[in-house]
C-alpha cells in the first residue's frame, strides 16, 4: 500500500473531526484538503440501527484498489478512508474520506470518486433495523449511476 | 481437504449460517459446479447463489463462475455491495 494512503475499517465508533485534524497535520504543505463524512440517516426516527458487515482482509484490499485508482487518476498527496462496521445508531458517522492535493480540483474530484466507488465497489453489506424489523439493504440504482459517471467523463 | 464457504448479507439467511466447512467432491471443479452441487441438497440456496448479481471470491480474489476451485481454502458468496 502507498504510504500516503490510510485505510481503516473499524468496528468501534470513530471521531471524524479527529480523523480530519490528524489528516491535515500529516499533509501540512498540501494546499488543498477535501473531506466527506457519511452519517447514519435516522429518517425521522424510523431507523433504529444500521449494521454493517464486511469480509475481513478482502474488504481492505478492495478499498486499496479503489484508492489506487484515485491515485492513478489525480495527482494526490494523500488519502484517508475510515469505514465503520458493526452496529451503529442514527447520527453516528459511518464513513470518512479525505484527500490532499496541491490544487482543489484533484482533491474535490477524488473524494467524490472515492465515495461513489465505496458505495458499490467495496465489500460491505448493510442491515437496517426499522420499527423492530431487520432487513438487508440493496444498493440504490443511483449508486451505480454515480459510479458510471466517472466512466463517461474519462480522463 | 476442507474448504470454507462464506455467505454474506442476505445469503447468510439462505445458507442458514455465515460459514460452512465442506469437503469438495472431486467432480465439483469450478464455482458453477459448486453452486449446482449445493443446490442439489438445498434448492433455494442454489437459486440464491445462481443470481447473476452474486459475486464470488476464491481465496480472497474475485472469481468468475467458470473459475477452477481445486485446492481452494475459502470461497465467498457476496450479494451486491452497499458501503458508505
Amino acid at each position: 500500500m502507498n504510504p500516503a494512503t490510510e485505510i481503516l475499517v473499524s468496528d468501534a465508533p470513530f471521531d471524524p473531526d479527529e480523523a480530519l485534524s490528524a489528516f491535515r497535520a500529516r499533509h501540512k504543505g498540501a494546499g488543498a484538503i477535501v473531506s466527506f463524512i457519511g452519517d447514519v440517516r435516522g429518517e425521522g426516527g424510523d431507523v433504529e440501527s444500521l449494521t454493517l458487515d464486511h469480509y475481513p482482509g478482502f474488504t481492505e484490499v478492495e478499498i486499496e484498489k479503489i484508492a489506487r485508482a484515485a491515485r492513478q487518476r489525480w495527482p494526490l498527496l494523500g488519502i484517508s478512508i475510515v469505514h465503520r462496521v458493526g452496529e451503529m445508531a442514527p447520527g453516528e458517522p459511518i464513513v470518512f474520506v479525505a484527500a490532499a492535493a496541491a490544487h482543489r480540483r484533484a482533491a474535490f474530484d477524488s473524494v467524490a470518486f472515492l465515495m461513489d466507488y465505496l458505495k458499490s465497489q467495496a465489500p460491505f453489506w448493510k442491515k437496517e433495523t426499522r420499527n423492530g424489523a431487520t432487513k438487508w439493504i440493496e444498493p440504490r440504482t443511483e449508486d451505480f449511476a454515480d459510479k458510471a459517471r466517472w466512466d463517461r467523463d474519462g480522463e | 481437504m476442507t474448504t470454507r464457504l462464506l455467505f454474506f448479507g442476505a445469503l447468510k439467511e439462505a445458507a442458514g449460517a455465515n460459514q460452512r466447512l465442506i469437503a469438495l467432491p472431486r467432480h465439483v471443479d469450478n464455482v458453477e459446479a459448486l453452486i449446482a452441487w449445493l443446490g442439489e441438497s438445498d434448492e433455494p440456496l442454489g437459486q440464491a447463489l445462481s443470481a447473476p448479481a452474486i459475486r464470488i471470491a476464491v481465496d480472497q480474489r474475485m472469481a468468475a463462475r467458470d473459475e477452477k476451485i481445486g485446492g481452494a481454502r475459502e470461497i465467498a458468496f457476496m450479494p451486491p455491495f452497499s458501503g458508505g
